[in-house]
């Protein structure tokens, strides 16, 4: 077995180190000493034991940062993979900047598109470096001199990386790295095995929630049971009483139980006795909010997108078909709910956590806890699922943590973990949102008016981010997908509503694409059903990027689209472009006992430009498919009377279980263009192409998700 | 009165509330973090270790329950089926964020031993309590099917 494990305790030792001898922009190499590790750059260290150590700036959260940044620069360095290691980088912007963000953060699906060039150049600058040394030693033209698999020839001479790593460390880094051409690749475009396998399938990979520190104490947090209520009165007799509870709390966040062990923290928790004060919490039902959200797409709102005269065409349309779909709020639920290890050390704060957004939420903290940011230091940790969940405009479990740790006296460590029911309850969720959608057809079944409004709340209204996020009175986030979409009408109009709500919300895996992408392709599928087109060609018809229209055409060719599926099953089909990447999917479904889809196979073609990893394209397109499946038929939180929220663990919250899994065929379309992402793309056409597979074998039109509401026949 | 119990091959003991799920036990004071809180209530499986050979949800199991007993964690599975079970999961790269993956190799490895050649409804059946969020059921499948070819020889 080729075992590649990340050195878990060489990332906890380390993150100091790599500052303290690499700084880029000084352009120097770092100082000589006999056995000095090697650190040409911010992203790589070559150890005189031979091992190449590259420093992965975004969060691994699932998605295969670590394993494609790696990957990039290994290629580019000829590092031999099982040489390789990976460490997590410290919270530190001018190193270490998402370059589409401005500051560290991961989201977007971003991870290898913004890092490709800088990825490249860290690995050149590294073998040009470790070539010149090589020469050096034997005398000879450094371009005489090969390097490959971690080994730098020069006819009989040989030297490994690690042997070369003394001298390396004495040259100037090359002004102009030479980069590969794609022909020299040796790992980008492969299977290349992932660099945390081994270590997740042990056990021995390390989550915050694994962390211990000496002397820490366990707390649990309570929150209001409703969004905007504050902690009155607390009677804290019963929780003290349980065996292990340490103290209580009261923060402005909610009332934080601490304890010897999670569990008596936990207990503590369930045995708090709080009157809240709710008096400004957000009190309404989902049924209330849909009602009010749909009330207001029936105005057109701030216009996002305009061409011809979208109401007049459809005034005049010889067909009409008019429909208003619901989305419900839902939670990301990652495995590993929310949690941090704070610690003193001297005047610096030690952060253990799966951070999104590195530096900010260090300077969150910091502000909480009256340092300077540059006293905060993050260990960042494997993340145990986001989706969207670890980052935040406002950085509030950040927040959160450090006044659970202050208020504790912010001198012994303390690891804050959320419970599954304050992770299901606490919102931050994807917004309820309401479409009203208007289309419509001239004599010939051509679409000749398309007439969009989309109402939700707004992630970043009232956040230290809403200056970025909402211009001009548009968050365009709400209307993505739906505006600026793959198709064109003659007539057409995109408008929204910024909603105003007490639910926080938050972005959640491939943002507004979860529900455009849903009534564009499921409108547009009845339309063209209208019109008499197939909805492939008529699809291919209305598009005007060939890219998207190469991989519907891939789509519907491995599912052999046309041709007649088993008995008593059907197809859809849907397409999507998202953060860069093309999608088409194919679904095949039949009716299952309880009166849902029975999703046997989704086919899937993408195009998102070069495929570093091909492998963790497959993985993330079956698991965006899996996310989008799992929510699509049964996912949604619902306030109930009062504003309650009714879902507070797996068993109200249902989450995809492997017997509903569909087989999952994934075509990748060959490319040499800019990579991007994958982590967000697979998600948005998997419902869509359920719903049309699902009304074509059943005629039920679904516009109120999930299926398990609004679907079931 | 502490409870005593056999934990991967080797004595453990615990002196307090008989009643504390093992899974804290596990975790917190016995310093064995391979396995997994996810829900509290037994309907993710990801704190899922043997008792007696066998699969159990850890965070709805008293302690004070496994007092005499043989429990197996993730950090000390052994045998021909655990062995499998890894090197497939490895093989085909299974794991996504990675946080449920020791409840499916533990679950998984249950299911082998109590089945050597699981058919697909099988699958379904035994690992059913097993949530995975990144949706990594397609290759679980798969390397369950990888492993029991693995195990046969």
């Amino acid at each position: 077995m080729n075992a590649i494990t990340p050195t878990r305790r060489g990332l906890l030792k380390s993150t100091g180190l790599v500052l303290g001898v690499a700084l880029p922009a000084a352009g120097r190499a770092a100082r000589a000493l006999p056995d000095a590790p090697f650190a040409p750059n911010a992203f790589v260290r070559v150890s005189p034991d031979n091992l190449v150590t590259i420093i992965i700036k975004h969060v691994e959260m699932g998605q295969g940062p670590a394993t494609g940044l790696a990957t990039i620069v290994a290629d580019e360095m000829d590092a031999d993979w099982s040489q390789v290691r990976v460490e997590f980088s410290p919270a530190n912007d001018a190193l270490y900047k998402n370059l589409y963000f401005g500051t560290m953060g991961t989201g977007g699906s971003s991870a290898i598109a913004n890092s490709w060039e800088q990825m490249r150049g860290a690995g050149a600058s590294a073998r040009a470096m470790l070539a010149e040394a090589g020469a050096k030693r034997w005398g000879v033209a450094v371009g005489e001199v090969k390097v490959a698999r971690g080994v730098v020839s020069h006819g009989d001479n040989k030297a490994s990386f690690g042997e070369l790593a003394g001298e390396a460390a004495l040259l100037k880094p090359p002004e102009k790295p030479v980069l590969k051409t794609p022909d020299q690749f040796t790992l980008i475009g492969r299977d290349t095995p992932k660099i945390d396998s081994v270590a997740k399938s042990t056990g021995a990979a390390q989550f915050t929630m694994d962390v211990r520190r000496p002397g820490m104490v366990y707390s649990a947090i309570l929150h209001p049971p409703l969004f905007g209520g504050k902690v009155g009165k607390v009677d804290v007799s019963a929780a003290m009483a349980v065996n292990g509870v340490l103290g209580v709390k009261p923060i402005p966040q909610g009332v934080a139980v601490y304890a010897r062990d999670t569990w008596a923290a936990m207990q503590g928790r369930a045995a708090l006795r709080v009157e809240w004060d709710l008096s400004k919490a957000e009190k309404r039902s989902t049924e209330e909010l849909y009602a009010q959200f749909a009330e207001k797409t029936e105005e057109p709102g701030v216009q996002v997108e305009a061409s011809g005269d979208a109401k007049a065409a459809f005034k005049g349309a010889a067909g009409k078909l008019e429909a208003v779909y619901c989305f419900p709020y839902l939670a990301h639920a990652p495995m590993e709910t929310l949690d941090a290890v704070i610690e003193m050390q001297g005047d610096e704060v030690h952060v253990w956590m799966g951070s999104q957004f590195q530096v900010g939420e260090m300077g969150a903290i910091a502000a909480v806890l009256g340092v300077k940011p540059d006293k905060v230091v993050l260990h960042e940790q494997y993340a145990g699922g986001s989706f969207g969940r670890r980052v935040s405009p406002g950085m509030e479990f950040g927040v959160e943590a450090a006044s659970v740790f202050k208020a504790w006296g912010g001198k012994v460590p303390v690891k804050h973990v959320w419970t599954r029911e304050n992770d299901l309850m606490g919102g931050f969720y994807r917004p309820l949102v309401v479409h009203t959608v208007r289309g419509g057809l001239d004599g010939n079944g051509e679409i000749i008016s398309w007439d969009h409004v989309v109402a939700a709340q707004s992630a970043f209204k009232g956040t230290p981010m809403e200056f970025m996020g909402i211009q001009k009175g548009i968050d365009g986030s709400i209307t993505e997908g739906a505006a600026e979409s793959s198709y064109r009408f003659p007539n057409h109009y995109v408008g929204q509503h910024i909603m105003e709500g007490g639910v926080p919300t938050l972005w959640w895996r491939s943002v507004g694409n979860t529900h455009t992408a849903y009534a564009m392709e499921t409108f547009l599928d009845q339309m063209l059903e209208r019109g008499k087109k197939d909805p492939v060609e008529g699809r291919l018809a209305l598009m005007h990027d060939e890219r998207m229209k190469a991989v519907l055409r891939k789509a519907a060719e491995i599912a052999k689209w046309g041709s007649k599926p088993p008995e008593g099953r059907a197809r859809g089909v849907a397409a999507h472009f998202s953060f860069g990447t093309y999608v088409a999917q194919v679904a095949e479904v039949s009716k299952g006992p309880d009166g849902l889809p029975k999703v046997h196979k989704i086919w899937c073609a993408v195009d998102c430009g070069v495929a570093v990893n091909p492998n963790i394209i497959r993985a993330q397109m079956e698991g965006g498919i899996g996310y989008g499946l799992g929510h699509a038929l049964y996912g949604e939180i619902v306030l109930g009377e009062g504003g309650i929220v009714q879902q507070s663990n797996f068993d109200t919250y249902r989450s995809l279980r492997i017997g509903e899994m569909p087989e999952v065929e994934v075509a990748i379309i060959e490319s040499g263009a800019h990579p991007r992402g994958v982590g967000e793309p697979g998600l948005p056409p998997v419902a869509p192409a359920v719903a049309n597979a699902w009304r074509n074998l059943t005629g039920k039109v679904v516009r109120r998700l999930p299926f398990s509401v609004g679907g079931r026949v | 009165m502490p409870t005593d119990f056999t934990l991967n091959g080797k004595p453990a003991s615990f002196d307090g509330d008989p009643e504390t799920p093992l899974l804290w036990v596990l975790r917190d004071h016995l310093g064995l973090t391979g396995t997994k809180y996810g829900c509290g209530i037994a309907q993710c499986g990801a704190c899922t270790v043997h008792l007696e050979g066998k699969n159990r949800r850890s965070c709805v199991t008293p302690v004070g329950m496994v007092a005499g007993k043989k429990v197996t964690t993730i950090e000390g599975v052994e045998g021909a089926e655990a062995k499998a079970v890894q090197k497939a999961w490895v093989a085909i790269d299974v794991p996504q964020c990675g946080f449920c993956q020791s409840g499916q190799v533990m679950s998984a490895i249950g299911l082998l031993k109590a089945k050597k050649k699981p058919s697909d409804t099988d699958i379904d059946n035994a690992m059913a309590g097993n949530l995975c969020r990144c949706a990594t059921y397609v290759r679980i499948r798969q390397a369950i099917h990888d492993a029991a070819a693995m195990v046969e020889g």
